[in-house]
């Protein structure tokens, strides 16, 4: 047992027997028991070993603990192809409203007129950011939306009689993007990128028969490139009748620029915690809409969200949920997806409108650019090269090869280190086509002031490696805690308190 | 753990794995490149005792923190013996590739495949 | 300068010259013109947070909520009361806003959260081995089966029409992509009765209490699944967990369920969470998040994900799930409800709602009208059969303000008349005598208008 701090205990460790927060309301009705009214071989025999706890402790337990975390609200978070933008104040205060906080899913569509009516502006919208017309908002998340596609494409080619096998990914790729493909039941086949960080439309070239039922991209791509040859890649997968999806991860950099489905793909997924400010929550919720063309329609999930308009009622609009798809590929949840989450991104949509989406990725463009320059103006470019010689869009990529061979720390050394300086690291180590990988995205809401103190702090622990770079190597030093074994965690897990 | 090393008495695959043969028996593991490249190892599921495995072909997977790579067989045969230590400490494969850290003993199919294999100095070449 | 940002025409001017070109567009230039959109986007112009918060609000108030009436819906959701404790903890900061902790020195307090997190779920489950969340209950059906599939290989689903519709729906979605058959166990008043399985079969997937209600013998099945050499799926309701014996006594491999319950708002369906658990053996096919404990360098106690390899950022195409972004944040709610609630609370909480379903079993079924869908053990949601159009009833119930429960005719087409009634701690009895006496005037109403529509000719 691994000696306990007062700091760390658990919420089981601080609880004493008879200890409680919860006061239960008084029983009304007649008082019969339990083992009358449910079988007593299926009974528990124990009841389980909950925290026993009063509420000042619970607070400050969670206070104490959330204390130990670094967030957005406190400091800069480029981290690359995650979209750390500011998480706007007003939308929790919208999210509570009782109407949206508490409305059950399965309330009569005519009870829930508002939350369907937002649902689909909401579509609408998202539909008219994409190019795409079509909108399902039901997946949970980036890699939910990015299965309800590849289901959507295998219903597609199904329904035209076809049986394919296989889906393009390249190198570059989330890695959300090949484990879907296998839980969707396809072959996974990787397609390189060239010298200039484009998908090497050779490649392409040769592994693009009919065999494929799909080419999974993103654009810009994971290297924070714009993809210069996407118009001849959308005709090579078209031209062998697949279909061509789009991973919306990076749709911070083209809104009111140019659209996903004007550049020939059929399908998009949002990153409504993204793109679209839902808070992150430590790792979630998210939500992950789609948007397809016509052709791909008929198979969205079900149920669609749908504005009827009724001559009855002088044509007013009735907003339903139509289940009659028949070629739908059917449900991936329950209910209607995470409308909390929606409602802050309609929230969202709403106050920037479309002037302020488009000047969202001309800054975030903007941003990026301006820290790259900074970063090479203090020197760090000559440690930690751009990996690709090409102005970048909301995100760059730069390689630490250089600094591991001459001052002798890698980039995650560089990452701990920054940790000392109160900001979160840039992504560590992807994309793996990058030697020493660190991505780096700024986001739209961030100072230029902020931009130029990281760079002077980067600059500073370089300095300081060529120094000594045993410092940055044991780093860090003032967070709650230091290096951890990881190995040690992976080997012997132990994932839950012994009680 | 110690520098590089690449025993002579191996033969050694492209894919960083090396054989010790013995007659018709031989135990295979994995280079200390290899080890080097993964990190920490934390998990090794062996393949079974009487599995077949190819030359050139995935016999199982070892597991660091941060990674997972295929282990290729260099030689084809029928698994005789595992190496049951490792699920404890799985560790021993970074800190003596070539010895505690052996991964499978396997019964030859075709003894003459070892002359495909390359020897210490031919694969430590092939390294830079 | 658009909402949130904060670059003047001077911080552009000095970016702009630090870049070294001279206007933002040409930073787009890669983007070729064909592609290019040419226009604004064809949406309103951004409005002030004022105008936003009064056409939200516009819109949140055309919507009845369970404030608004006395409801009795349930079917996977459940108005529980939720402790104002919870709210001032998620909405703060350090747990709203971060990422998913892949730097964990600096993700102590998240990290800490999941592993006491999966701790209470192991504990209410009976089983070793849980994750730190994913999306909700029938993705999480779905999910199980996954790992099903990958320990076995077998090519069939048998799976309970008791299970939430949604659940079997979900499974059907992404089964057939794996090329995997689904088949349904029926139901016998109201309990599963299992097929003969065979060495196809890779799993069998029960709910407990099912849908429409009732506790299984989840013991008898599973046992069944493991002669055959199936595994045994099983989705729990949570706060049933602290009165029924544990899946994990049960002989099921992989419990899983929907967290809604547990301390997260019903928000029309989501953001909620998925919770799932298994046995020892199936750890390393487990999708989602994993916290796990370990020592830092100076030998305190500290918190990592763990078991990383199994995720999609590393094993990619050969992972066990796709999962990244889960529920984070919703899980959290779930710790703190539990922990709230205690030992004893936990309980008692389960013990009053299952007195109160009770209570409101009988005085419905003693109405005229109005039977049993079935007569096994409930706990927290049983279905009645009306005498009378389903609809019909509801808007005459809606009338004094109460919504009396689920239709079941949609989903459940051999019960056109059934409707499911929840029950949860914030039901008191005086709203299910309410609900009795709308419920039985409804029901008799709709009879006197039958029998006048009857006497009287159908074109009356």
């Amino acid at each position: 047992m691994i000696a306990a701090e007062e700091q760390t205990l658990t919420v089981f460790e601080r609880s004493r027997p008879g200890r409680r927060a919860f006061v239960a309301p008084a029983l009304d009705v007649p008082e019969r028991a339990v083992d009358e009214l449910l079988p007593a071989e299926l009974l528990r025999g124990q009841e389980p070993r909950l925290p026993e706890i009063s509420e000042p402790e619970l607070v400050r337990h969670y206070n104490r603990l959330s204390k130990r975390n670094f967030d957005l609200d406190t400091g800069f978070y480029p981290l690359g192809s995650c979209t750390m933008k500011h998480n706007p104040k007003l939308h929790e205060r919208v999210a509570a409203l009782p109407g949206n906080a508490a409305l059950h899913p399965l309330q009569d569509p005519r009870y829930a007129q508002g939350a369907l009516e937002l649902m689909w502006r909401l579509q609408v919208a998202l539909g008219e950011i994409a190019g795409l017309p079509h909108v399902s908002l039901q997946p949970s998340a980036g890699s939910h939306g990015e299965l309800a596609g590849v289901l959507l494409t295998r219903a597609f080619h199904e329904d035209r009689g076809e049986r394919r096998t296989k889906v393009l990914t390249p190198d570059t790729a989330h890695g959300t993007n090949p484990a879907t493909v296998t839980m969707a039941g396809y072959d996974v086949v990787k397609v390189g990128s060239d010298a200039r960080g484009n998908v090497d439309l050779d490649d392409l070239r040769a592994k693009a028969d009919e065999q494929v039922a799909c080419l999974m991209l993103t654009n810009p791509s994971t290297l924070g490139l714009f993809e210069h040859g996407i118009e001849e890649i959308a005709r090579i997968v078209h031209g062998v009748g697949a279909t061509l999806y789009y991973d919306g991860a990076n749709l911070n950099a083209i809104m009111g620029v140019c659209r996903p489905g004007d550049m020939g793909f059929d399908i998009v997924h949002f990153n409504l915690h993204k793109t679209f400010t839902q808070p992150h929550g430590g790792g979630g919720p998210g939500s992950g809409p789609i948007a397809v063309s016509d052709r791909i329609e008929p198979y969205l999930p079900r149920p669609q969200i749908v504005c009827r308009r009724s001559e009855g009622n002088g044509g007013e609009p009735f907003f339903d949920l139509d289940y009659d798809r028949p070629k739908s590929i059917g449900r991936l949840r329950g209910f209607q997806g995470n409308y909390g989450v929606f409602v802050r991104s309609y929230a969202y949509i709403r106050s920037l409108g479309a002037e302020g989406l488009r000047e969202v990725s001309e800054l975030a463009v903007l941003n990026a650019n301006y820290l790259l320059a900074r970063l090479r103006q203090e020197g760090v470019l000559d440690y930690l090269p751009a990996a690709y010689e090409r102005v970048c869009m909301h995100e760059f990529v730069l390689s630490g090869a250089p600094m591991r061979r001459e001052l002798g720390i890698k980039t995650l050394d560089l990452a701990k280190r920054l940790l000392d300086f109160g900001v979160h690291p840039p992504t560590v180590y992807f994309p793996l086509i990058v030697d020493e990988a660190l991505l780096i995205e700024p986001t739209e809401t961030e100072t230029k002031e902020t931009l130029d103190r990281f760079a002077e702090i980067v600059a500073a622990i370089l300095r300081e490696a060529k120094d000594d770079p045993e410092i940055a190597r044991a780093a860090p030093y003032t967070t709650p805690v230091r290096r951890l074994d990881e190995a040690a965690a992976a080997r012997r897990p132990v994932i839950r308190q012994p009680l | 753990m110690a520098d590089a090393t690449y025993p002579e008495d191996l033969l050694y695959h492209a894919e960083h794995d090396w054989a010790r043969v013995e007659g018709e028996e031989a135990t295979f593991g994995i280079t200390w490149f290899a080890q080097d490249a993964l990190g920490e190892v934390v998990f090794f599921d062996p393949p079974k005792i009487g599995a077949r495995i190819r030359k050139d072909e995935s016999y199982t997977e070892i597991e660091s923190v941060k990674a997972v790579s295929d282990v290729v067989a260099p030689l084809s045969g029928e698994v005789i013996a595992v190496n049951e230590a490792l699920s404890d400490s799985p560790e021993t494969i970074n800190e003596d590739p070539y010895g505690e850290g052996w991964l499978v003993r396997v019964k030859l199919s075709d003894p003459a495949e070892a002359e495909s294999l390359m020897d210490a100095a031919t694969y430590e070449a092939s390294l830079s | 300068m658009s909402t949130y940002t904060s670059a003047t025409g001077e911080d552009r001017r000095e970016m702009l010259a630090a870049i070294g070109v001279a206007s933002i567009e040409e930073l787009f230039a890669d983007i070729p013109k064909s592609i290019r959109l040419g226009r604004e986007l064809d949406l309103d112009s951004g409005r002030s947070e004022q105008e936003v918060f009064a056409e939200l609000r516009a819109l949140a108030q055309r919507n009845v909520s369970t404030q608004d009436e006395v409801s009795f819906l349930g079917a996977g959701m459940y108005d529980h009361y939720i402790p104002a404790l919870i709210d001032s903890i998620t909405g703060r900061s350090e747990f709203l806003t971060p990422y998913t902790p892949y730097q964990p020195e600096i993700s102590q307090g998240g990290l800490q959260a999941m592993f006491e997190y999966q701790t209470a779920i192991c504990e209410l489950t009976g089983l070793p081995v849980a994750n730190a969340s994913v999306y909700e209950g029938p993705s999480a059906v779905a999910a199980a089966g996954y790992v099903a599939k990958l320990t076995n290989g077998r090519r069939r689903f048998v799976v309970s029409r008791g299970v939430h519709p949604h659940s079997r729906e979900a499974l059907a979605t992404l089964a057939h992509g794996w090329e995997m058959d689904v088949v349904e166990a029926p139901l016998h008043d109201g309990l599963t009765e299992l097929p003969e399985l065979d060495g196809e079969v890779s799993a069998i997937v029960l709910q407990q209490p099912n849908f429409l209600g009732a506790v299984e013998d989840i013991p008898a099945l599973a046992q069944a699944a493991h002669e055959a050499g199936a595994l045994v799926i099983c989705a729990c309701d949570p706060h049933s967990l602290a009165l029924l014996k544990p899946p994990g006594e049960c002989g099921v491999d992989l419990a899983v369920g929907e967290g809604q319950p547990l301390g997260n708002r019903l928000d029309f369906g989501g953001p909620s969470f998925g919770f799932f658990a298994s046995t020892e053996a199936l750890l390393r096919r487990m999708p989602g998040r994993i916290a796990g404990e370990t020592r830092d360098l100076e030998g305190r106690r500290g918190f990592v994900l763990t078991l990383q390899t199994r995720e999609q950022h590393i094993r990619r195409e050969r992972a066990t799930s796709n999962i990244c972004t889960a529920q984070a944040l919703n899980a959290l709610a779930g710790v703190i409800y539990l922990s709230w609630l205690g030992r004893r609370g936990f309980v008692e909480l389960a013990t009053l709602m299952l007195r109160r379903t009770a209570y409101a079993r009988e005085r419905l079924s003693a109405l005229d009208g109005v039977e049993l869908l079935h007569e096994q053990p409930v706990f927290r949601e049983f279905a009645v059969s009306l005498d009378a159009p389903v609809q019909r009833v509801i808007g005459r119930c809606r009338e004094r303000g109460i919504n009396p429960g689920y239709p079941l005719g949609r989903e459940y087409p051999e019960h056109e008349r059934g409707l499911l009634v929840a029950i949860t701690e914030q039901r008191t009895r005086e709203d299910i005598d309410r609900l009795a006496d709308a419920l039985g005037a409804a029901v008799a109403a709709e009879r006197a208008g039958n029998r006048a529509t009857a006497l009287h000719g159908a074109g009356a």
